[in-house]
């Protein structure tokens, strides 16, 4: 596609990665084997050596999944993506790739609970520590840095209470430590907002959520934007440094831009192996493929649901970024002008018994742990996704007993206000 | 691996192996606002199989220190004085883009040392469009967007230099902004332009070269259309031509067909 302009966000979601093969398919072909067939030994010895292109072994890469990589890299503004099992594994090879044992990690506190259970928890006992820190809170970010932190993570609207990522101003206090930012851009995807463009050196999103959209595929992929210099930093001997793992390649001298990606597949992929499925891929390449058109719908609803919320006498807060009294409000006009996702929380009034009774009185909203489906979903965090942090833990991710978390979907915006309003109805006979 | 070139240090991948006398020698040059990571797939390949591989940060280059050239033939003397650096009598040169006229000059110079002259994406004159040498200068970032769609053929590039997954664009745009960061003191992306522009020694130079040449073109190229390639292929003494249905980026969007096209030319016993 030789052309004078780049292509515009659905062309890319359409195209990008897929080219007709030789059976003519226009549709991505699914490409279920575990391996390739070399064409000598000389062949087979030179792509484990890094010295040709094409696939091995699907564990490391596959055709299909190479598509759904170069398309969420394109549509992200990255140099290239790895595929992955689901974003926690995608959370995790980022990690891994990066630091070992002594690191230390500053994120946000707004982090989906499965991410801070990762952070807080698990990678603890892998000798790697993490300093949690408002995400609005900048000088509690520049003030968390140590000698030995590796990394700084957020998410770009924090699950569940939207916090939004100051991306600019957070980005150039990590590189000013020396070291990357990272980013969860799950909840928006990039058709709200491209955190590579504000400054954020790696992405990764849980593509079970709005990528793939239909809530059927488990899946994650990471983005290098190629643009973080690990050389410069002196802190990544992981790049910059002869690898034994692999001949002793110095991953930067090997790919002055690449040294993140070709690591995480050569080590990350070989040796944690959290592949994703190439049935997956194509699921979630079918989900990217209408991504804008599902994103325009899930604001629209968004904007009615949360409107209706609002003025509602049982809700004492919504906390969605569309309204001025979110702390954010100003923040997410400048970095997310389309909107601050569908994913967002609101508190009943009342005891926890009306939250209960209200959540069990929906009809149209699925009462299940996902977001970004195509159906509209409600929880409760403090009892579901969150329910491993303690109250302190909560109130710093800006959840209380009685949030709600809803993610608007695509029904008609009026069946989804009726719903709620039935059940408000409902929740407020339940506390008489 | 660092040589010590005009007082400078000079740095060239080598595929992480000293240069071994009884090996001949490659040397490739990168384009504008590139680096030695360009050749990687084919660089790697050959340094595994029996040649010594010098690919060179330019100078003022990401790893490599030293003022940048601002004229091809300044580029030319670098390279030949590399290769007294290294210790190599003789060597191949391969070349892309500006690459390309650096290594047209340096075989034209020194007829004798080179035994093979490869030039990829290369067209004479080389002429860059005026409003694309002042983006260069004043809006770089713009100018660098607007090479690289230039250069892209296909949306749906093969596995390629970084593995599968790699979108050649987005990977081409962060080497840019990369090189460009490299050298706060001269802007590397209009120096190389300029240098590419003013070029006026191409023809007679292509007489002067007493080795076979290889030219490798992009079908579909619009930085160096082949077309303006065909005064070089005719003054070549021994020319080939390989035309791969591709842009500019022929070492990424055709790395199989651009490493076929090398070896075979460098061995043809292969």
């Amino acid at each position: 596609m030789a052309g004078y302009a780049d292509p515009g966000f659905d062309t890319i979601a359409l195209h990008a990665g897929a080219t007709i093969d030789g059976t003519g398919a226009r549709a991505v072909p699914i490409h279920l084997t575990t391996s390739f067939v070399f064409e000598s030994s000389d062949h087979a010895a030179s792509l484990f050596n890094l010295e040709r292109a094409g696939h091995v072994y699907s564990r490391i890469s596959n055709p299909t999944n190479a598509v759904l990589e170069q398309r969420i890299a394109a549509l992200e503004g990255g140099a290239g993506a790895i595929s992955v099992a689901s974003g926690q594994a995608a959370l995790h090879l980022s990690v891994a790739t990066l630091m070992g044992a002594g690191s230390h990690i500053v994120a946000s506190t707004a982090l989906y609970g499965g991410s801070q259970n990762l952070l807080h928890y698990t990678l603890r006992r892998f000798g790697i520590e993490t300093t949690f820190v408002k995400p609005g809170d900048l000088d509690g970010w520049r003030a968390a840095v140590r000698p030995n932190t590796k990394l700084f993570f957020g998410e770009t609207v924090g699950n569940p209470g939207l916090d939004v990522l100051n991306t600019p101003e957070v980005s150039a206090i990590a590189h000013a430590a020396g070291v990357p930012l990272l980013v969860d851009s799950t909840l928006t995807s990039p058709w709200l907002v491209k955190p590579l463009t504000q400054g954020a050196d790696l992405v990764y999103h849980s593509a079970t959520k709005f990528l793939s959209g239909h809530g059927t595929v488990i899946g994650g992929l990471v983005v290098d934007g190629g643009s973080f210099d690990w050389d410069r930093s002196g802190k990544f001997p992981e790049l910059s440094a002869p690898y034994e793992g692999f001949h002793n390649m110095v991953f930067t001298e090997e790919a002055t831009v690449g040294a993140f990606l070709l690591r995480a597949r050569r080590e990350g992929l070989r040796d944690f192996g959290a592949c994703l499925s190439p049935h997956s891929a194509w699921l979630i390449l079918q989900g990217i493929e209408t991504l804008s058109l599902r994103m325009e719908r899930h604001m629209r609803n968004t904007q009615r649901v949360v409107e209706f919320l609002a003025q509602h006498p049982l809700v004492a807060r919504v906390g969605h970024p569309l309204l001025e009294s979110h702390p954010d409000h100003a923040l997410a006009q400048k970095l997310l002008p389309r909107g601050a996702g569908s994913v967002f929380s609101f508190d009943i009034k009342g005891a926890r018994t009306q939250g209960k009774a209200f959540v069990e009185a929906l009809k149209v909203f699925s009462h299940l742990a996902n977001v970004g489906d195509c159906r509209s979903l409600v929880i409760h965090p403090a009892s579901t996704t969150h329910f491993r942090m303690d109250d302190e833990a909560l109130a710093k991710g800006g959840i209380s007993q009685g949030t709600i978390r809803l993610s608007i979907g695509l029904e008609e915006a009026d069946d989804l206000i009726d719903d709620l309003k039935r059940a408000l109805r409902v929740a407020e006979k339940a506390g008489v | 691996m660092y040589f010590n070139v005009n007082d400078a240090q000079l740095y060239c991948y080598t595929g992480g192996k000293p240069v071994d006398a009884a090996k001949p020698t490659v040397v490739m040059i990168h384009g504008v606002l590139n680096d030695h990571s360009v050749w990687i797939l084919q660089s790697r390949f050959l340094a595994n199989h029996g040649w010594n591989v010098l690919a060179l940060d330019l100078p003022g280059h990401c790893r490599s220190g030293g003022a940048p050239a601002t004229t091809v033939e300044a580029a030319a003397g670098v390279v030949l004085a590399l290769l007294d650096a290294a210790g190599v009598a003789t060597a191949a040169l391969v070349g892309h883009s500006f690459g390309a006229l650096v290594a047209l000059e340096a075989a034209a110079r020194a007829p004798q040392r080179i035994s093979q002259l490869v030039l990829v994406g290369c067209a004479y004159p080389m002429q860059v469009s005026p409003a694309l040498i002042d983006a260069s200068l004043n809006d770089p970032l713009k100018a660098l967007a607007m090479v690289n769609v230039l250069s892209r053929s296909t949306l749906a590039p093969p596995p390629s230099a970084l593995g599968p997954g790699t979108w050649i664009y987005g990977a081409s745009m962060a080497l840019g902004r990369h090189v460009l960061a490299s050298n706060p003191h001269v802007n590397l992306f209009h120096t190389g332009f300029v240098a590419c522009d003013s070029y006026r020694h191409g023809d007679a130079a292509m007489e002067l070269v007493a080795c076979p040449t290889l030219f490798v073109l992009g079908a579909v190229d619009q930085m160096t259309p082949p077309k303006a390639a065909k005064s070089l292929v005719a003054k070549a003494r021994q020319a080939a031509v390989v035309m791969l249905p591709v842009g500019h980026h022929q070492m990424s969007e055709a790395p199989e067909a651009m490493l076929k096209a090398l070896v075979d030319f460098l061995d043809p016993r292969r």
